[in-house]
């Protein structure tokens, strides 16, 4: 890492809690969702936005300092507990009624209202996306809200400097170096860094931590209508099961038929030119 | 505004309505009246299954005039090299589709360093109208620039719809520019649709796929939407008709704070997505070294070894070959899975394949819900005598 002038850094990560497992069904009498017994976690793609945000506060100067954010129901408290277990100084929780039913641009708006009520921040670590919505925008638009730029998909960390962060971006056919100057957002890969356990020690240590609880009546912006589900601009109209139903045909006969009937019928479907 | 109000005395078993919600939402108060709290996704199911007892109440301003904003647009990306992303040639064929339903034109946007040949593609695959913003500072995608170009683009054309290519920039890009609009923006839709009034209906996989959800921005324009590579299909060449408008930002509106130092390309290995035929390689295959059969056999179909994700977890295959959420969304021609369960997860990446075949010893695996043609039968066997076939079959054309 970088042997210029080092800085205090105040570096952001924004975490979400997910349910512990994506095996939701819907039940096609009731129509309602089949969560049994399904505890909540940590988004697991924000272990490595911590884990980066973690090696970039032990990288900057001294007196740097890791906040991480969360918007949800009170009980996301336990994330931000989790987040301290692995280093993390601050915790922040946006928890207000109003913000529900936030889409995108809704959640991507209160979490950069956060970011102001309890920054100014050097840099935002997002991770790639959660298990949940799985829509991967949200560091994006937050970075719009912020007015800074950001770049996603970071593969590496490859210099943390005093004005400046250098990363390697990685595309589909090409690696991309970039060195972004703060303030600025990233998202991480998943795998960026091997995310370390909670600690044990942390956990004793930081058990009576303080977090800021951060609700509507506190941010800058305090009009409901620019919050959640009012201020959503999309809106789901259903849910519903995937359809998986196709017509097919099974090839039976002992294995050596099966075998031959399957080469005929790649044959005849032109798959063997 | 709009919100879900609780009719407290039409609620009958508090116990029970408390748990219509999925998210746990619905919970008492201090006054032991029920209320609706932070963890609501409005999903509706309380108003659906609640007898009544909630109602969604939509107060909310009127949105805007939906007839300022014609046109359905595709952000058509272009490399470095002036190479347009196939996703682009997808999208124009879906729009076409949609704009038609509405009388509306099809529009075209592409930035780059260099856009001749993608200019003539759009213009030859139908677009009505490409919009180019054409300048060295657009060589590297950096998002203030190309967010800069995207917002005139807006501006100057005002479209009712804006499809986005799911690619690691169109993902970076769309959001930033539907959150400088203060817009819709709906992430990877599998299913494309337009209503009479102009709302785009877009359905996207939730929850990794186990649920899938209708999304409608019935208030804003435009309405962004992005989608993946490969989700639909690209449309025949026609004859190009379109006009071509070619503009330019203001010098301050191209710098951008990013400074990219190098560009390293990958190897030109084809990639699983580009194959036409994927021989997949899942939890019924023992060992690593059996990989070699499969690598065979695809090697006869003119295609690629691809992988489940316990595959790629277990080290045997490089991440680049998994299929599935957490991997690459593929669409072959020809699929051949070898051991594959089919869990969801998998099934979502690969399901718009044109022919699956499955070969699992297990009857039950849900693989064969899916497959086109199936085999029950253990892999060892079947593999081997097929790739023998194959080969004789090669040697009498």
């Amino acid at each position: 890492m970088s042997c210029e002038e080092k800085e205090p850094m105040k570096i952001l990560v924004c975490i979400k809690q997910v349910p512990g497992t994506t095996q939701v069904e819907i039940d096609e009498t009731t129509g309602t969702l089949k969560r049994d017994g399904v505890a909540a976690k940590m988004n697991p793609f924000d272990l490595y936005a911590l884990e980066t945000a973690v090696r970039i506060k032990a990288a900057a100067g001294d007196g740097s300092e890791v906040t991480a954010m969360t918007m949800g129901p009170p009980q996301c408290e336990s994330v931000v507990r989790e987040a301290f277990m692995m280093g993390v100084d601050r915790g922040v929780i946006l928890s207000d009624r109003a913000f529900g039913g936030a889409d995108v641009l809704m959640t991507s708006f209160t979490l950069a209202q956060g970011a102001r009520k309890t920054g100014p921040y050097d840099l935002v670590v997002c991770g790639k996306q959660t298990t949940d919505g799985d829509t991967a925008q949200v560091g994006a638009e937050m970075a719009e809200w912020l007015g800074i730029p950001h770049v996603a998909n970071v593969k590496s960390i490859d210099d943390v400097g005093a004005k400046a962060v250098s990363v390697t971006v990685d595309l589909p056919d090409c690696t991309v170096a970039e060195r972004i100057p703060y303030p600025c957002l990233l998202t991480v890969e998943k795998g960026i860094f091997e995310p370390r356990l909670p600690s044990y020690r942390l956990m004793k240590a930081t058990a009576d931590r303080e977090i800021a609880w951060l609700g509507l009546k506190d941010l800058d912006d305090t009009d409901p209508k620019h919050y959640g589900l009012n201020g959503s601009p999309t809106q789901v109209k259903r849910i519903f099961p995937p359809d998986v139903h196709v017509e097919h045909v099974s090839i039976d006969g002992t294995d050596e038929e099966k075998a031959a009937k399957l080469a005929d019928f790649l044959d005849g479907r032109k798959f063997l030119q | 505004m709009s919100y879900i109000k609780i009719h407290q005395s039409k609620i009958a078993d508090r116990e029970a309505a408390k748990a219509l919600c999925p998210f746990g939402a619905i919970a008492e108060n201090a006054a032991g009246e029920l209320e609706i709290g932070a963890g609501c996704r409005m999903c509706r199911l309380c108003l659906r299954k609640g007898g009544g007892a909630f109602e969604f109440v939509d107060d909310s301003a009127p949105g805007v005039d939906k007839s300022k904003w014609r046109g359905v647009a595709v952000v058509a990306e272009v490399g470095p090299d002036g190479a347009l992303h196939p996703v682009g040639l997808e999208l124009l064929g879906k729009a076409r589709e949609l704009a038609a339903k509405i009388g509306h034109p099809v529009q075209a946007v592409v930035i780059g360093a260099k856009t001749g040949d993608a200019v003539e593609r759009l213009l030859a695959y139908g677009a009505d109208e490409v919009y180019v913003y054409e300048d060295p500072a657009f060589e590297h995608f950096r998002i203030e620039p190309y967010a800069n170009a995207l917002e005139d683009f807006i501006e100057a054309a005002h479209p009712s719809s804006v499809l986005v290519g799911g690619t690691v920039n169109g993902r970076s890009l769309a959001p930033r520019v539907a959150a400088r609009f203060r817009t819709g923006l709906t992430a990877d839709c599998t299913v494309l649709d337009m209503s009479e009034s102009t709302d785009l209906d877009q359905i996207r996989p939730a929850y990794g796929g186990n649920i899938m959800a209708h999304i409608n921005t019935p208030r804003h324009r435009p309405q962004f939407a992005t989608v993946r590579y490969k989700i639909f299909a690209a449309p025949p060449k026609g004859e190009p008709h379109g006009r071509v408008i070619r503009r330019s930002l203001a010098a301050e509106r191209l710098l951008s704070k990013i400074e990219v130092l190098s560009r390293v390309q990958k190897s030109a290995e084809k990639g699983i997505e580009e194959a036409e035929a994927l021989v997949v390689c899942g939890r019924g295959v023992k060992r690593p070294e059996d990989i070699a059969m499969l690598r065979e056999l695809a090697g006869l179909l003119g295609g690629e070894v691809a992988s489940t994700r316990a595959v790629v977890e277990a080290g045997w295959l490089d991440p680049k070959r998994q299929i599935g959420l957490s991997g690459r969304t593929v669409k072959p021609k020809l699929i051949v899975t070898c051991g594959v369960s089919g869990a969801i997860q998998f099934v979502a990446g690969m399901s718009g394949s044109e022919t699956i075949v499955a070969i699992n010893s297990d009857p039950k695996a849900s693989i064969f819900k899916i497959a086109h043609v199936g085999l029950v039968g253990d892999l060892y066997a079947i593999v081997p005598e097929l790739i023998a076939r194959i080969k004789a079959k090669k040697e009498t054309k």
